[in-house]
């Protein structure tokens, strides 16, 4: 009898190593599948051939080129900066729009609610298209035929695909939270506006930063909005403002990614990366806070 | 000048005034509701304005149905749509068929304990898009898949690489909440695999397929970037279709087929609705 039970023991034993080796053998076989490209340009950015395939010898000099290159650092810069003004504004615009929304009567909740939705499942193509035309409109029915398009035109675009994010971020942590705290804060003498700040933002701040994070993303990853409402501006000049995507496209429509680029990418995967790592560190440490808490 | 001098009825006026623009909560959500209203319904009703009218010689608008009937005739545009329909499925099955697994393996923690693995998954949406489709297309290229002979071939290429995160996440969030006891009592009760699949994990992991399908196949159908730098223009896809009408300022074709997508939208998400109640909330939840 106990024979038999070790053997059986055994037996599963062996099934879960089995079923562990071959879980993990798939997990590994489609990530690696999905960094195919990745990585091929990682690799040939430590050679200076033309085209990825043909290696003609070590070498750093296509760092040494990228930062050389002003086309490619006024579009990183221009980058950077319309991801952190427009993901700011969003962020401070989307938290009062929540907040404000919350405390309002449910059938003003709502109608914002819904118009909230609309840009979250929009198709991106005709959310820029329609704020194109109606720039247009605006440009040629108002403004006479001067010319709207500008830095400003492009906020806007990225704002309205981030805002409804910072929304919805925002949201779920107003619900969590204690509606007595507020009211404690007023009764201890704190007016309105003290109160939101003491009571009500320090609850949310999660919910908010998720949200800004969120925006950043959105921003640096966007090609249609940027392509169709910019103008001229930023670190671009007299020039239409060229964004790490749009500069990207217009080399890709002639050719293959421009040497430099594959040293960019590299340098971008190791931000990414690093941003990754802690992320996943912040997680499991709010996870494990969490456990101890229930434990408690 | 003191306020004992101040009438009543001056005091009351005053009064009444604090209280009107004295600070209220909800008065927050204001900028916010204007700007929604500036620049998501404004624009939308000037794009259905545009799809059902028509610009007279003499410059006026007047209602019309010219660019539904020239949508409707023209082969290639109702071909694009067949054609982006078409995609978009194959795309949606593609990504659910290798997310699926990938997802419910890495929620399983027999397998796998570390959210890193996860974190893997969703770090190349963090990549410049344009760049990444970029990548792909050159080493399709470096390995002899020519975007202009296979147009089809590469951009589903193109496409599963982009999409296949965004299934992965909604997918795994539901998988990590998988009742594993009862996926444990189904195979106690003596379910085979195929049964403990199709009776217990499928039905419990539907909320994560749809809403996994709807950040797939909408965006699917109108991207723009992907199927022009992979087909190398070779295969048109509704998105491309609408920004070629604008391009060629042709706004009232362009306005009506925006107006068929916003339809489609709507249409898939009043499908999805009765599936899960916020499958929209899941696509905020990158973080």
């Amino acid at each position: 009898m106990k024979r038999t039970l070790s053997v059986n023991e055994r037996k599963l034993r062996r099934n879960a190593i089995l079923h562990k080796t071959i879980g993990q053998s798939i997990i590994w076989l489609v990530l690696i599948v999905m960094y195919v490209p990745i990585m091929v340009l990682i690799a040939f950015s430590f050679t200076t051939a033309t085209n990825i395939g043909t290696w003609t010898g070590f070498s750093f000099d296509l760092y040494k080129n990228l930062f050389q290159s002003e086309e490619i650092m006024v579009a990183l810069g221009n980058t950077v900066l319309i991801a952190l003004i427009s993901s700011l504004l969003s962020t401070v615009l989307g938290t009062c729009g929540a907040i404000g929304a919350f405390y309002s009567k449910k059938r003003s909740r709502e109608i914002i609610e819904s118009v909230n939705q609309i840009p979250v499942v929009n198709a991106e193509i005709v959310i820029a298209l329609s704020l194109t035309v109606m720039f247009v409109f605006f440009q040629s029915y108002i403004l006479g035929g001067a010319n709207v398009f500008s830095f400003w035109t492009l906020l806007v675009g990225h704002m309205i695909l981030q805002v409804p994010f910072v929304y919805l971020s925002v949201k779920p942590k107003l619900q969590q939270m204690d509606p007595a705290l507020y009211e404690a804060a007023m009764d201890l003498g704190c007016t309105q506006t003290q109160a939101l700040w003491k009571a009500t933002v320090p609850e949310i701040i999660p919910g908010v930063f998720s949200g800004l994070l969120l925006s950043i993303t959105l921003s640096l990853d966007d090609f249609i909005v940027t392509a169709f409402t910019r103008g001229a501006g930023l670190l671009s000049g007299d020039k239409s403002i060229e964004t790490l995507s749009t500069l990207v496209q217009a080399k890709i429509k002639k050719g293959p990614i421009p040497p430099e680029m594959r040293a960019l990418t590299t340098i971008i995967f190791i931000l990414v990366l690093v941003v990754a790592v802690l992320v996943t560190i912040y997680r499991n440490r709010s996870v494990k806070k969490t456990r101890k808490g229930r434990e408690a | 000048m003191s306020s004992a001098k101040k009438s009543r009825g001056e005091k009351n006026f005053w009064r009444t005034l604090r209280r009107i623009v004295s600070f209220k909560r909800k008065y927050l959500s204001i900028p916010y509701f204007i700007f929604l209203i500036l620049f998501v319904l404004i624009p939308i009703i000037i794009i259905l304005v545009y799809a059902f009218t028509k610009t007279t010689d003499a410059g006026n608008l007047v209602f019309s149905f010219d660019s539904l009937v020239e949508f409707f005739s023209s082969t290639t545009k109702l071909n694009v749509l067949v054609v982006s329909l078409f995609i978009g499925i194959i795309n949606t099955i593609l990504c659910l068929v290798i997310g699926y697994p990938i997802a419910y393996l890495l929620a399983d923690k027999k397998v796998n304990k570390n959210y890193v693995m996860v974190m893997l998954f969703v770090m190349p949406m963090w990549i410049n898009f344009v760049l990444r489709t970029g990548a792909t297309r050159d080493v399709l290229y470096m390995i002899g898949i020519k975007g202009g002979e296979h147009p089809y071939f590469a951009t589903l290429i193109g496409l599963v690489y982009n999409y296949l995160p965004f299934t992965i996440l909604p997918l795994y969030t539901t998988m990590i909440k998988l009742d594993r006891s009862q996926i444990e009592a189904a195979r106690d009760l003596g379910c085979n695999p195929v049964q403990t699949f199709t009776h217990s994990i499928l039905p419990q992991s539907v909320p994560g397929i749809v809403s996994a399908a709807e950040m797939v196949f909408m965006p699917t159908m109108s991207s723009y970037v992907i199927s022009d730098t992979l087909s190398e223009g070779k295969l048109t896809l509704f998105g491309n279709s609408i920004a070629n009408s604008f391009n060629n300022s042709l706004w009232n074709d362009g306005s009506f087929m925006a107006f068929i997508m916003l339809a489609l939208i709507f249409i898939t998400m009043f499908i999805t609705n009765r599936f899960s109640k916020d499958s929209g909330r899941e696509a905020g939840r990158l973080w």
